[in-house]
């Protein structure tokens, strides 16, 4: 299988600081590919720089073989590679109609009429409700984001991810700080993403990890330490004795 | 899919966009000034002329502030270079008609926002004061060094506008100058209403919200800044130009820094972020300065100075109130103005109690009232 996405050598460097190390990784069309490591490994930071949040100290990266290393986030987007954050960052004044309308616009290329009315298109409209009701927000769909309970937040920051209609999806810890009860909710909807989509995805919940992935890569320190299938990693024991020990032997 | 759903999604978003009660009655008022300045205060016009021409500059920065969060300190920039434009169209006799002018005073402001606006994508908020004051500063020192173009300090003089589509002459009443700018007023609104109300309106509330967001859902949050940005320095040229060819004349403090700082004032009594904000922070504005230059020509500046510190610290409705209160005991008591600085201080030190205060009077009202939320909006325009 063709790798729809690959860095080659990536690095980033924050003043003396190499935050991401040569970092060679190759994504496989369709893969469920889960980046995994302790604490500071420099995971966010590898997306930051796959979406253009951060520009690479050196490096390349290439999307379908097409050199995106230096292209703007929003084109990237375009592009198809879509994230979420592991800290929400919504439009906490919009609601979530309007937030998924906003992507849906967007990606239509609607987005910067400015002579016609929001809501006049019945295609986008369709969409948001298909969307919002998928992702179980359709109840709180009037109401401002800001005022949401956390987990509706989470699965918003998601949703809007899902409305770029992404080829790459990256996820940055997805259930991160959603409580228990909600918890559901989140990995049943990125468990049900559609099985063309790739996906990439930080997470230290170990279950998670190897209920979803079907490649597994270990960053530690900013450099790629191992990468392979669930079950070749976990039995790795270099994996064990810098991250996986404790929760394995638990 | 399911039809009922999407009808509703369709008439919210629709919704959003259609006019309210209440803004049939503020341009139905605006409308009613036009017959009543007329017949009954036709020495009024001036004052109303200046809300018109302000109402619109404020509108200006409200495209930038309130909807794409974008803050200057030198939108007297474009009103200034609108200004001297239209001075200049009608002085030379280039083009003669006052509407043509507009635009084309309108049109050099938007070319210098375009060019400017680069400046103005990056940065902190205390960057882009520093850069928009800067603008301002260079574009008044260029006017100053050129005299012979400008009128260089003394003003552009011996200007004659001609009659509005070669039919409306104004008159010395300046009725057709109070109508000419309402109109105008108001078609640029219903342009800004619009605009607001786009995808691409929608879009610039994304960026202002959460730039970063914007640009990984696909906004290209550059454009969307220098697109506004020119919009606005087109508006803001072509209150200038009213200015102008309403007083048909031009001087350097149009590109004042005052002018700048009281626009924000005008857009912090209004409001920012629902349009309505800069007109009628123009009305209150110029009412405040008016009635206050009569009661006390001598201290009126310090008592819009007060009004601005209690606006910010208790909240537009409790802000106006305390200073309103205090204004009226002043005047009653004929307190000095150093008793009246004595007040000023008491206030300062008991702040806190004012505000838990103020805090407990809100819950009350809202029990009163019913729900919460109708007296929660009071506090939470206060901010930092």
């Amino acid at each position: 299988m063709a790798a729809v996405l690959e860095t080659a050598a990536l690095e980033k460097h924050f003043g003396g600081i190499a935050a991401v190390n040569g970092v060679s990784l190759a994504v496989e069309k369709g893969a469920r590919h889960a980046l995994i490591g302790p604490n500071g490994a420099g995971k966010t930071t590898v997306i930051n720089l796959l979406t253009g949040v951060l520009r690479p100290s050196a490096g390349r990266i290439l999307l379908e073989g097409r050199d995106i290393t230096v292209l703007e986030p929003h084109k990237r987007v375009g592009l198809g590679l879509t994230r979420t954050f592991q800290i929400n960052q919504l439009f906490l004044d919009l609601t979530p109609v309007e937030t998924v309308g906003l992507a849906i616009s967007e990606r239509m290329g609607t987005g910067a009429q400015w002579w016609r009315l929001v809501g006049s298109r019945s295609p986008v409209t369709e969409e948001i409700v298909e969307i919002l009701g998928r992702f179980h927000l359709t109840d709180v769909m009037f109401e401002r984001t800001g005022n949401l309970p956390y987990g509706k937040q989470r699965l918003l920051e998601i949703a809007l991810a899902i409305a770029c209609r992404p080829q790459v999806l990256l996820l940055d810890e997805p259930a991160a700080g959603v409580p228990e009860a909600e918890r559901h909710d989140i990995l049943a909807t990125v468990a049900a993403l559609p099985a063309d989509v790739t996906v990439v995805l930080i997470e230290h919940d170990m279950d998670l990890v190897f209920s979803f992935a079907d490649r597994i890569s270990v960053l530690v320190n900013g450099t790629l330490l191992t990468e392979g299938a669930p079950d070749e990693v976990a039995r790795d024991p270099r994996v064990k004795a810098v991250y996986l020990g404790e929760s394995l032997n638990a | 899919m399911q039809p009922a759903a999407v009808e509703k999604v369709d008439r919210y978003l629709a919704g959003r966009a259609r006019w309210g009660a209440l803004e049939y009655v503020f341009w139905l008022l605006a409308l009613a000034s036009i017959w009543h300045g007329y017949f009954h205060l036709p020495e009024r016009y001036l004052i109303l002329t200046e809300i018109a021409w302000l109402g619109l500059f404020a509108l200006s920065l409200d495209l930038i502030l309130g909807y794409a969060g974008i803050i200057s300190l030198g939108h007297a920039a474009f009103f200034g270079l609108g200004s001297y434009v239209a001075a200049l169209l009608a002085k030379h006799g280039i083009i003669n008609e006052p509407v043509l002018a507009l635009v084309v005073a309108g049109l050099a402001a938007a070319v210098l926002g375009f060019a400017t606006s680069f400046l103005v994508l990056r940065g902190s908020d205390l960057a882009r004061l520093m850069v928009t004051l800067g603008i301002a500063l260079i574009m008044r020192e260029i006017a100053n060094q050129i005299p012979e173009v400008t009128g260089g300090a003394d003003g552009l003089q011996g200007v004659t506008i001609a009659p509005i589509l070669g039919t409306f002459a104004f008159d010395i009443f300046g009725h057709v100058a109070y109508t000419y700018c309402l109109i105008v007023l108001f078609v640029l609104f219903l342009l800004a209403r619009r605009i607001v109300h786009s995808p691409f309106g929608l879009s610039l509330r994304a960026v202002k919200g959460n730039p970063l967001r914007s640009s990984l859902v696909g906004i290209a949050v550059d454009r969307r800044l220098v697109a506004i940005y020119t919009v606005a320095a087109f508006y803001a040229g072509v209150a200038g130009a009213l200015l102008a060819q309403t007083t048909a004349f031009a001087s350097l403090d149009v590109f004042s820094f005052e002018r700048s700082a009281d626009l924000l004032l005008v857009l912090i009594i209004g409001g920012t972020g629902y349009l309505y904000g800069g007109l009628i922070g123009a009305v209150a504005f110029k009412l405040i300065q008016d009635s206050l230059a009569t009661f006390d020509p001598q201290y009126w500046q310090y008592w819009i100075g007060l009004l601005l510190v209690f606006l910010v610290l208790f909240g537009r409705i409790y802000g106006a109130i305390i200073a309103a209160l205090i204004f009226a005991v002043a005047r009653w008591l004929q307190l000095s103005f150093f008793e009246c600085a004595l007040i000023m201080l008491a206030i300062g030190l008991g702040y806190g109690h004012i505000q838990k205060g103020l805090k407990l009077l809100d819950g009350a009202i809202a029990r009163l009232v019913g729900h919460a939320r109708s007296a929660t909006p009071m506090l939470a325009h206060r901010k930092p």
